[in-house]
């Protein structure tokens, strides 16, 4: 769930709009390079968009007792890296900004810091991480989408903190009470994220292992020691 | 019905199946029960926590446009969330039309060896021509 329409004072909603702004230019140069040097890959960018699409509309009864939605970013941000996930993600939020009166253009730019570049730089974080440690794929795969999800909400509450400090416990006080409301909310939510990630993600190894070969998420060697255990 | 079910499958529909639990399990525990209005959305909650920390706080801007009503706004988020499993749909269905008709040629050509080299068996000809292919493009 992002900041709505007007919910944030002009200097925050500005402030984090420039903030936003150079990530998102940066990201439509990356998304430009790689449909042009591999045109290839516009249909699997295009699958990755639609995962985000298809998370943000579904909106999800939590332990809270409110609902809240996933993000789907953090698929896109273990493919095609980061700067190409800011420009998938503000389409989405823009979209919803624009027709579904969810989130907003005032805010657009500190959703678009939380959910399209914060959530994805997280979460592909915590995919390399993961994998540095020599855990299996779909591990990281999972820890990288619970992460980019949960951040993400994590950088809302801290943004409506920033913007309305609680009068007796400042910023502090203000930042338990909206992550109370948002990031506890998140939490099952971002293990449902992990989940969908992973099931997506095996799939994709089942129908695409060139691309994702070539995209670095399956490397050589372990491609072929799947298709020997495959083969066994 | 014996219909066999591999592993991948079953892996696959567990998953779903957790998923499924975790949306279902809040509204069965009766969660929301302790809120005047159970399961609302965490923004709106977030409009009434702002409210509360700054009780003259006017939102400065409003949408350019609202959905009417609820019954639109839940038709644009169905909208939404079809459009994303559409494209997701066709992804997939592309990748596995192009490997089967990947698999088609292959058996194909492994035919044609058969035919042309006649002692030669199948499961040499099945063995030897995939290596000399993309590591992709493995049998299903």
């Amino acid at each position: 769930m992002h900041i709505a329409e007007g919910y944030l004072p002009p200097v925050h909603a500005a402030a984090w709009g420039v903030a936003a702004a150079p990530f998102v230019v940066h990201g439509v140069r990356a998304l430009t390079r790689e449909v042009r040097s591999n045109p290839e890959s516009t249909l699997l960018l295009g699958a990755s968009g639609a995962f985000t699409f298809v998370l943000s509309a579904l909106k999800l009864p939590s332990v809270t007792g409110s609902c809240s939605h996933p993000t789907g970013t953090g698929l896109g941000a273990i493919l095609f890296r980061p700067p190409i996930m800011a420009v998938l993600g503000t389409i989405t939020l823009l979209f919803q900004a624009l027709l579904l009166a969810h989130g907003g253009l005032t805010t657009l730019g500190a959703n678009a810091f939380s959910m399209a570049i914060v959530g994805p730089w997280a979460g592909y974080g915590t995919y390399l991480l993961v994998r540095r440690f020599g855990a299996p794929l779909m591990v990281a795969v999972f820890f990288g989408a619970f992460v980019a999800d949960l951040s993400t909400y994590c950088v809302t509450s801290v943004q409506l903190a920033l913007a309305f400090p609680d009068q007796g416990s400042g910023v502090m006080g203000a930042l338990a009470k909206f992550g109370s409301i948002f990031a506890v909310t998140q939490i099952p939510l971002a293990v449902s994220e992990g989940l969908l990630t992973v099931l997506v993600m095996r799939l994709l190894t089942q129908s695409s292992k060139g691309e994702l070969t070539r995209l670095g998420v399956l490397t050589g060697a372990a491609t072929k020691r799947r298709e020997e255990a495959g083969a066994r | 019905m014996s219909v066999k079910i591999s592993r991948n499958t079953k892996i696959n529909a567990l998953l779903l199946l957790i998923v499924a639990a975790l949306a279902v399990l809040p509204l069965a525990l009766g969660l929301g029960d302790h809120k005047e209005e159970p399961f609302t959305g965490a923004d709106a909650e977030a409009e009434t926590a702002i409210t509360e920390l700054q009780p003259d706080y006017e939102p400065w801007f409003s949408p350019l446009y609202e959905p009417p009503s609820g019954e639109i706004e839940s038709a644009l988020f169905a909208l939404q969330a079809a459009l994303g499993a559409g494209v997701l749909a066709y992804y997939f269905g592309v990748r596995r039309g192009r490997r089967q008709g990947e698999a088609r040629a292959l058996a194909k050509t492994g035919d044609a060896v058969d035919a042309e080299g006649g002692a030669v068996d199948t499961a040499g000809a099945g063995a030897s021509v995939p290596s000399a292919r993309a590591p992709g493009s493995k049998d299903a």
